[in-house]
């Protein structure tokens, strides 16, 4: 051990190494591939699990669509939209959806990860505790789902009678990205509520799991009152209802291309409610 | 060098009697009480020093340890580091600081390992050698740095059959020589190790306190060691700071308070007896 100094590099010149550091710094995204890869190599570790997982994961959300199905066999349309376009719609919805629960899962599972004190673990490294909370879980049972919605979604872009454009391609890139913006957002608030209580937490599932089971029929069929919450509270018609009435030719308005963007939007205070949570969390310990 | 200058803290914790009656009331009107877990702790540790922090259960060593890592705000009172304030809540009794540079969370663990003897930090399902590398991202080690490091962990602590077995496969005493190792790939000049030898076999006990002292020589790595096993202190550190009801009852030489040849245990049972906690 007498040459233990020069061992342990940084560690005799305290100067020396925060000058190495800043050479080699991981970026926030290389550090989260790396983390999925981590998970991914976990998962494969039980391949069985895995694959009834995702089988079970598919299962679920095809009964979602035969009820679709089943439904528009007894009735050519819901409120003006046709089978193919509720869809679509249905399709976009889950789309987005799933990708928010693949990558945001570890939201979802935050308040165990507060419970068993993992949490403490995170804030003992350098890093952003957002960065990794989301690195710390990654849903990938739930491809099966996502492959689904893709075969529903090319589905109903064949079979409606829907005149492509490029603005109507954007429009329906812009669809998807709010919609995962949006459950990444709703996931986020249950993260951070789990800073104030660990119970009750269940009400929140009505406006994830919730908006994206009734998601599936496009919001303005439930009324006005119901429409009027979706646009103004949770913000869920931006990115659905409305620019799906520019994709179905129903309006026209330029801004209803955008529209679903406005979701990044909700992200802030969001963000804001987790950087309050976290403060509390520092000065409460529990 | 560490310094906790008045540090106090207290949690409210809900109060209610047995019963499902009790139970709808508190839905509406809840009881607190507030617990004060720490009162008025100081304490200087130096750099290179070992020190066990020992007190029975409940006493205020978690909540101190997390205060000291950076991780729970005290009520009052301010720590420093390196001169650095980490914590400055404010309090009267504390002097006042002629600059006043902060330490931010991430400066702050950057600098500190921790291992709970309790928890792992490993993951679970990958090999202990996937962890290693995924730890080397998160802290920004450099390769050189790191691959001397492990090298060096990888000797000391017998790892070189361990490092490809998944973690989930590991005996106690192995996971816990990986989980030193984890904590002190980024060569931190602060170690804490909570409860390290609990529940390891003696052979894994003798091999961590070795390993802890080796390298408190070899780097002057600062540790501060909170444990249950009197053998740990007796061969790791003279230094003990003794906390019971929040409060620091000793700071000193246990050795010195030994009465003829009483094993540490006893002495510590006799300790506790004239503080009554």
């Amino acid at each position: 051990m007498e040459n233990g100094r020069s061992a342990f590099h940084g560690r005799s010149a305290f100067h020396g190494r925060s000058e190495f550091q800043e050479k080699t710094v991981i970026g926030p995204i290389q550090l989260y591939t790396h983390y999925i890869s981590v998970i991914v190599r976990s998962k494969m570790q039980y391949k069985k699990s895995f694959f009834l997982y995702s089988l079970g994961m598919f299962l679920t959300s095809f009964c979602v669509f035969l009820s679709i199905y089943f439904m528009f066999q007894r009735f050519s349309q819901v409120k003006g939209f046709t089978y193919q376009e509720v869809l679509l719609c249905h399709a976009i919805v889950l789309m987005g959806f799933t990708l928010a629960e693949i990558y945001a899962r570890g939201f979802d599972c935050f308040s165990g990860m507060v419970r068993s004190g993992e949490f403490d673990r995170i804030l003992l490294r350098p890093r952003s505790a957002l960065l990794q909370v989301l690195g710390s879980r990654f849903e990938l049972g739930r491809v099966s789902r996502l492959l689904q919605a893709a075969v529903i979604f090319t589905y109903g872009i064949c079979s409606s009678n829907i005149h492509w454009t490029l603005r109507k391609v954007f429009t329906v890139v812009c669809m998807l990205m709010g919609c995962c913006a949006l459950f990444s957002g709703l996931f986020l608030i249950y993260a951070a509520l789990s800073f104030f209580t660990l119970e009750g937490l269940e009400f929140m599932n009505i406006f994830t799991y919730g908006l994206n089971e009734h998601g599936k029929y496009p919001m303005g069929i439930y009324g006005n009152v119901i429409l009027w919450i979706t646009t103004f509270i949770v913000p869920f018609a931006p990115v659905q209802y409305y620019p799906l009435l520019y994709l179905l030719d129903r309006r026209q308005e330029l801004y209803l291309s955008f529209l679903p963007l406005t979701s990044f939007l909700f992200l802030v205070p969001c963000y804001m409610l987790w950087r309050f949570g976290m403060k509390h969390y520092q000065s409460s310990g529990s | 060098m560490i310094t906790m200058d008045n540090i106090c803290k207290s949690y409210r914790i809900a109060k209610r009697n047995a019963g499902f009656a009790e139970a709808c009331k508190s839905l509406f009107h809840r009881e607190y009480e507030d617990i004060s877990a720490l009162k008025n702790i100081s304490f200087t540790i130096h750099d290179g020093e070992m020190v066990g922090y020992i007190g029975p259960n409940g006493a205020g060593k978690s909540s101190t340890i997390k205060i000291l890592s950076g991780i729970l705000a005290p009520d009052s009172g301010r720590v420093l580091v390196d001169g650095r304030v980490l914590w400055d809540m404010g309090d009267v009794k504390c002097k006042p600081l002629i600059k006043q540079e902060k330490c931010s969370r991430i400066e702050h663990v950057r600098q500190i390992g921790v291992v709970f003897g309790q928890r792992s930090q490993l993951w679970w399902d990958v090999p202990v050698i996937d962890s290693f590398e995924l730890l080397k991202d998160i802290y920004s080690i450099s390769i050189p740095v790191y691959r001397e490091n492990l090298e060096e962990l990888t000797e000391l602590l017998n790892l070189k059959e361990l490092l490809r077995t998944p973690v989930r496969q590991l005996s106690l005493g192995q996971r816990m020589r990986c989980e030193i190792a984890a904590s002190l790939l980024h060569s931190p000049r602060i170690l804490f190790l909570d409860e390290p030898t609990i529940g390891l076999d003696a052979v894994s006990k003798i091999a961590v306190r070795e390993f802890v002292n080796k390298l408190n020589m070899a780097h002057g790595t600062t540790v501060i060691l909170t444990t249950h096993d009197m053998q740990d202190i007796e061969a790791l550190t003279h230094r003990i700071i003794l906390i019971g009801k929040g409060r620091i009852l000793m700071d000193g030489d246990l050795e010195t308070l030994k009465k003829g040849d009483a094993s540490m245990d006893e002495t510590l049972a006799e300790l506790y007896k004239t503080y009554e906690i």
